[in-house]
């Protein structure tokens, strides 16, 4: 189906319907939320950083099928990779969901099916949200009380 | 001051063939995705009649100048229009004289002038304000503002569990210290039709104002009279009467306005600035500070010009469509329709496990422009515990056939989705 199949393919409805990893981690060395006053979503992302590497993420999350999507296959995208590599994939999908050529280049993977929301630019804020969240969550302060209180900074 | 006559009593409502409105509207003939537009966002904003692009063009073309400052012809010209579409404001309200409209950017900053104007002028600490739970943001925060400003206390009038005015509520929320009221004529997000009269009353058998918020309700309702409602304000846009945006009125009641301190100030509002002292201008003119939206002004007429015989047919019709749409969606299985039984111009719903910013996106994909949200009325929302809802509005131009395209694409969208 041409059109809004196009948005709505399976990696989203799956990903939309059945998020994953949702909830916080009672281990959170960073978090942050934020909201689209658009529509009134509104997105909780939470951090495991140790060292230089994000070592988990989750989010809570109200909103549509778009953003818990974006949120779910972020987290997944994330756990695992340096802080600059983060950074990368952040970039590479902002500029994917705005549908502008990628910043390098790279293979999204999964995330690639984010990019049908540049045919829907009043949905691209949805998909942005999360990866905006985890942006600024990345920037902030380590959480007090966390057990990674090393001032968190990117070398890159 | 211009003493209008009295307006003859509307005909009875002669039915209204849609697809002989809808041709003309240009808007309207357009594909959208490649399908045609089914226009269903009317309560944001409605398409505009070749009539109103017509007195858009000619003004600009043949009497642009600015107003109540030139000698010289094109400057009468223009300033004869603007006033003749003040008269026309009037009119269309049913205003006792064309002095009782000031016109302002639109139906929000209306309702931001009283509250800075009349509100800080009459409001003292411990005094209220009373709204209702269904407003719009727009009749809400400037009220919320005006409170902090001056110490004076915001009153919350209730509403029941389908978003409809508790009127005991109401009458519990009005006090001693009640100086002012304001309420939605026609509730934007769930399309609530309020007794605005008994309101009124209500409001001033406590020596207070009522201001009524008539943003939806002006183009939807078959026509205002604020003589007849009895409110003291009227706030409302021209680009939901089918007219241009960037222009809207206030009215007034003359001895209210007249009591009134400026709020902007500049040219135009002032008669004279000697180096010590200012004579401000008698109303209206001494709320429209700089130079007003004219052109803007002059299509809000040709709009008011266009809607007004047809207004009492377009309320029947838009009820007819709102019933239809109604019943089809709440058939649906997994759609609830919310909102009060008897609705104007508005249907709004949700569908189960499907948000609404989903469930338009699916209908946009079909051609159907819809609105989902909050609404603007977040406040509401909360109260009837809705993560928001999707809204269809209706218009003259809209057919049956279009309802049956919203249903069939809200039955994809929970398919699809759902």
């Amino acid at each position: 189906m041409p059109g809004v199949g196009d948005l709505y393919r399976a990696v989203i409805l799956e990903h939309g319907k059945a998020p994953r990893n949702v909830g916080r981690l009672g281990t959170a060395t960073h978090a942050a939320e934020g909201d689209n006053p658009l529509c009134g979503d509104h997105v909780r992302v939470e951090l495991l950083v140790e060292g230089e590497r994000v070592r988990a993420a989750r989010f809570e999350i109200t909103g549509c099928l778009v953003a818990t999507a974006s949120a779910s296959l972020m987290t997944e995208a994330v756990g695992g990779r340096s802080r600059a590599e983060v950074r990368a994939l952040h970039d590479a999908v902002a500029a994917t969901c705005a549908g502008r050529p990628q910043p390098g280049g790279g293979d999204l993977g999964a995330l690639a099916a984010l990019a049908a929301v540049r045919d829907y630019p009043s949905r691209a804020r949805c998909a942005a949200l999360p990866w905006e969240t985890l942006a600024r969550a990345l920037e902030a302060a380590p959480e007090a009380g966390a057990p990674d209180r090393k001032p968190a900074r990117d070398p890159a | 001051m211009h003493p209008l006559s009295p307006r003859p009593a509307a005909p009875p409502a002669a039915a209204l063939d849609p697809r002989a409105v809808r041709r003309q509207f240009p808007a309207l003939a357009q594909r959208v995705r490649g399908v045609r537009l089914a226009y269903l966002d009317n309560a944001a904003t409605t398409q505009k009649p070749r009539a109103v692009l017509r007195a858009l063009t000619a003004h600009y073309a043949r009497d642009n100048a600015n107003v109540h400052r030139g000698v010289h012809a094109l400057g009468a010209r223009a300033t004869a229009a603007y006033e003749a579409a003040r008269a026309r404001v009037a009119r269309f309200l049913g205003a006792a004289d064309a002095g009782e409209i000031v016109f302002t950017r639109g139906a929000t900053e209306a309702i931001n002038l009283v509250a800075q104007s009349y509100g800080r002028s009459v409001l003292a600490a411990g005094d209220e304000v009373v709204v209702t739970a269904m407003e719009h943001h727009s009749n809400l925060l400037p009220w919320r503002r005006l409170c902090e400003q001056t110490g004076a206390h915001l009153r919350v009038a209730p509403v029941d569990d389908r978003g409809v005015l508790d009127l005991a509520g109401y009458e519990r929320a009005l006090g001693t210290r009640t100086r002012l009221v304001a309420v939605a004529h026609v509730a934007n997000a769930l399309g609530a039709l309020n007794p605005v009269a008994e309101l009124a009353r209500l409001a001033h058998a406590r020596g207070a104002v009522l201001l009524a918020d008539g943003a939806l309700a002006a183009a939807h309702v078959g026509g205002v009279d604020v003589r007849a409602l009895g409110c003291d304000f009227y706030a409302c846009s021209s680009h939901k009467v089918y007219g241009p945006t960037g222009v809207g009125a206030l009215y007034g009641r003359a001895e209210l306005l007249r009591a009134m301190p400026p709020w902007q100030t500049g040219g135009e509002m002032v008669l004279a600035v000697g180096d010590d002292d200012v004579t401000w201008a008698p109303p209206p003119l001494r709320f429209e500070a700089g130079t007003p939206p004219i052109a803007d002004a002059v299509g809000f007429a040709a709009a008011l010009d266009w809607l007004e015989p047809l207004a009492p047919a377009a309320a029947a019709h838009e009820q007819a469509l709102v019933t239809h749409a109604a019943a089809a969606l709440a058939a649906v299985p997994g759609v609830r329709v919310v909102g009060p039984a008897a609705r104007v111009a508005v249907v709004s719903f949700v569908v189960d496990g499907v948000h609404p910013h989903d469930v338009a996106t699916v209908l946009d994909d079909a051609g159907v422009a819809v609105r989902a949200g909050d609404q603007c009325a977040q406040p509401l929302m909360r109260r009837l515990g809705l993560p928001g809802a999707v809204r269809a509005s209706f218009a003259p131009y809209n057919t049956s056939d279009e309802v049956e395209r919203l249903v069939a694409a809200v039955g994809r969208a929970r398919a699809l989705l759902g």
